[in-house]
Formats: structure tokens, sequence, C-alpha cells
């Protein structure tokens, strides 16, 4: 009941925030149109439906680490946050509350990207299912981003790391946008310590049919959101117990 | 009856004491206030006592429980008005007022009953769907107050509730906290000596984590053979930043 509550709070704080609503779907609706009529006009392997789609999925799913971190951020400079941590709430209250509405919008976010994909020539099969349940994981890695960021930084740096960096690192870094292999050397080394390229890969694994291909990928993902998630709940714990909210 | 009962409170950080061993005891339906200059301790006693830091020695009890032992009792028991409106800023007025009771476990009668009568009492009804960040500062700080009260909090702590707000404002404001004398025990910090001269039944001045001083306005007046409560204040803190 109470992290109900608190889940219809949170997301309503992120819907009624058209900013949220331009970054977190019209934006990544937008290039996967213009890349996809680019391709039609100037054809690039890397910009396939079947390729783009789960990349500009994953790509998406960097915002909801802004706006989930811009929500805790604001919560804690407002004072919002100490006024809660005087309220008879538990832990998991907060971190439901925070995440559950965050997890149903990435859902949304993913399968609107799916379905805009559909008419731009994804075929429609059992593998479509298999990539979002794929990119469940990365979900978790984007909120826990989010969670973490905001119980540390402040409203200012949240859009910095965020909005800035995180999105940046999460699109070139991936191979979203270009074959990591063309580039190769350190920065294909880098790519591939990081969690985003293996994102990008388990969908499109996925949605090739190639399932031995997702899991090894899928452990570097689930790796970091495991890792990256009971971190922010440490930091969040130890600001509810901490002197400084 | 005893309200607050605080024992050799204690607040250290990294080895400089904020609040030295403080001993108070606050009765049931009273308003008492804090008064101190900056970094007086204020602050950090009122943020042991609301659960939000732990003391680091020394113990309160509020209604019985104890802040170190028992923390999720006195949660049940009291509410916060932070010194910043601390309000749900996309969330209209009512939705505000409905989180809150929900998140102190009202059911939905209770809910809709006491937003109704929170929304009346502070004259909110009017806006009760607009948004929390489109209202002026006077009515963000009536909302706050108001989402302090809706979980029937038998203590409430109002940290500087009038700060920043216009003397219209200000003055409404204080016959909303006077209605609420002796009904609930009220702990206020404010800056404004008029404010607290108006309101409290008792009013203590702390300064280097301290209480300097307890009384009514008049007695710390006499205490201090001055003409006004501020003149009186400014005698005991300075007394207090000489020692």
């Amino acid at each position: 009941m109470k992290s109900m509550a608190f889940a219809e709070r949170t997301r309503k704080e992120i819907v009624r925030d058209p900013l949220n609503i331009v970054f977190g779907l019209g934006f990544p609706l937008v290039l996967l149109f213009l890349l996809t009529a680019l391709q039609a006009n100037i054809p690039a392997e890397i910009f396939v439906i079947d390729h783009l789609a789960p990349g500009i999925a994953v790509f998406g799913l960097s915002f909801i680490s802004l706006f989930s971190g811009m929500l805790i951020s604001k919560d804690r400079s407002t004072s919002f946050l100490t006024r809660l941590f005087t309220a008879p709430l538990s832990a998991s209250n907060y971190i439901l509350g925070y995440t559950l509405p965050l997890i149903f919008m990435a859902f949304l976010q993913i399968l609107i990207c799916f379905l805009a994909a559909l008419f731009l020539g994804l075929p429609l099969n059992l593998n479509m299912i298999f990539a979002i349940l794929a990119l469940t994981p990365t979900i978790i890695l984007f909120i826990g981003i989010g969670l973490l960021s905001g119980s540390v930084l402040n409203d200012k740096q949240v859009g910095g790391i965020c909005g800035a960096i995180l999105t940046n690192v999460s699109a070139w870094l991936s191979g979203i946008w270009f074959d990591l292999n063309l580039i190769g050397g350190w920065f294909k080394e880098i790519a591939y310590i990081l969690p985003f390229a293996h994102a990008v890969e388990a969908g499109r694994s996925a949605i090739a049919g190639n399932y031995a291909s997702v899991l090894s990928h899928l452990w570097w993902v689930i790796g970091y959101a495991v890792g990256i998630m009971v971190l922010a709940i440490y930091m969040f714990r130890k600001k509810m117990s901490g002197d400084a909210a | 009856m005893i309200a607050i009962q605080i024992r050799s409170l204690t607040k250290k950080f990294q080895g400089k004491t904020v609040v030295d061993a403080l001993n108070l005891t606050i009765q049931k339906g009273e308003l008492f206030s804090l008064l101190g200059v900056n970094g007086a301790g204020k602050t950090t006693t009122i943020r042991m006592l609301t659960c939000l830091s732990n003391p680091t020695s020394g113990d309160a009890t509020l209604l019985g429980n104890s802040i170190v032992s028992n923390p999720c009792a006195v949660k049940e028991k009291i509410n916060v008005s932070p010194q910043e409106t601390a309000v749900a800023r996309n969330l209209t007025v009512k939705e505000n007022l409905e989180f809150i009771a929900r998140i102190y476990g009202l059911n939905k009668q209770a809910v809709e009953q006491k937003v109704e009568e929170m929304l009346t009492t502070f004259r909110l009804k009017e806006a009760a769907g607009a948004k929390a960040k489109t209202l002026s500062g006077g009515m963000q700080r009536r909302l706050s107050i108001a989402m302090a009260l809706i979980s029937e909090p038998q203590i409430l702590f109002l940290d500087e509730p009038t700060l920043g707000l216009d003397v219209l404002a200000r003055r409404e404001l204080w016959k909303a906290i006077e209605r609420l004398k002796g009904q609930i025990t009220i702990i206020l910090t404010t800056h404004y000596m008029e404010e607290a001269e108006s309101l409290s039944d008792r009013i203590g001045v702390m300064a280097d984590g301290t209480l300097k001083a307890i009384g009514s306005a008049a007695e710390l007046m006499a205490q201090k053979n001055a003409g006004t409560l501020e003149e009186a204040f400014v005698l005991l803190a300075a007394e207090g930043e000489a020692g």
C-alpha cells in the first residue's frame, strides 16, 4: 500500500514533465525513423531495422537513468526526501516506490520502439518478444545508474552525468551508430568491458534467433545491473540512516 | 503529561560537539520554540528528535518511545514541516495531501475525509487541483504544514515555517498555528523573535550546542532585564559566544 502510493507519485512526477516524454519516447522514435530513411537511401548494414531497433531501444533506456536520477536528487535538494525520511517508511518502500513505475515505463518505451520498428519492416515473431525480455537486465542497469546518481549527486550533476556523459557513452560505446570492429583496438576493448555494447548485442542476437549468443552477452549486463543496483541501494540506505539527506 | 524527554542528547561531527548533553522536557500540548543563531545546534537537535540523525550519545523519548531504540514507533507519532517547502512539485495540492496520508497508512475513507479537512482548514480548497509548483510561497507553506498535519501527529516539528514569507502570509500562518495550540505538541524553530513571542508557551535559547535559557518570553526578558525578547536573546546568545 505504502509502496504503491509512492510508486503512483513517482509515475505522476515523471509523466507530467513534458521533457521526459520528448526525450524518453519522442527522440528515440525520431532517430529510428530518420536512420531507417537514411538506410533506404544509403544502405548501411548497421541501420537495417533488425540491427537498429534493439540499439535504439537501449539508447532510449539511457534517459530512464536521467529521469530517475533527476527525480531523486530533486527530492533531496527540495527537502521532500527529508520529509519522507521522517515518515514510517521502510527502505523497500522507497526502492519499490522509485523503481516500479520506472520498470513499467521502460518496458512501455521498448514496446513502443519495437512497435514502430514493425511498421518499418521488423518481422513480427517470437524473437521480438524474446528481444524485449533480453533487454530486462538493461532496464535494471539504467534504473540502478539513476538511483545511484540521484542518491549521491545534486540535480545539476545528475544532468551532467546522466544527461550528457551517460547518454553519450552508451551511444558511442554500444555499437548502435557504427560497427565497433571498424575502429577496433582499445576503443573496442573498452566498449566490450562496459555493458552497453553487450546490451545491444543481446537484443540483436535475440532478434536473429541466436539464443546462445544472447546469454553470453547477457551475463555482462546482468553482472553490471546487479552490481550497480546493490551499490545504489546501499548508498540510498546510507542516506536514509545518515546525517545528510 | 510529558511529550518529549531529552536526556544528555549529544551530537558530534568529526570531533566537534554540535549539541552538547542537552536536557529538556516538553509537556503535551505545549508550543515550544527553539531559538538560536546559525550553528547554535537547533537544526541538529530537531534532526535527532525526528530520527533523521543518530545521536552520538544520550537519548530522547517522544511519547515514551526512544529515538535510539525505537525510531519506527517515534515516526508513527510525529510529523515534520521542513524549512524548505518540501512538496511534490508536479502533484496537485490534493494529490500531495493524499500521498502523505497514504504513506502514513490511512485507509481510503480516512484519506478522503482528512484531505477535505486539511483543504478547508488551510484554505486550499480553491487550489486543490493546482500543481504545487504553481502556488505562491505562502500557499506552499500552508500546504507543507497541512501535509505535516494530515497524519494526525501527536508531535509536530515546524522548522522555520514562515521563512521568506511576506508579512500578510506570515500572519495568516501564525493564525493557523495558533489554532493548533493545545491540541498537539509543537516544536518550532524560528529566527523571528516576534513569532516566538507571539506563539510560544515557552522558549529555549540555544548557543554553542547547549540551552542557555528556558522560559516564557516575559521570563526571559525579566531574566536579562531586557525591554524586548530580541534584546534578551542577543544578551543570551552573546553569553554563549563569549563562553
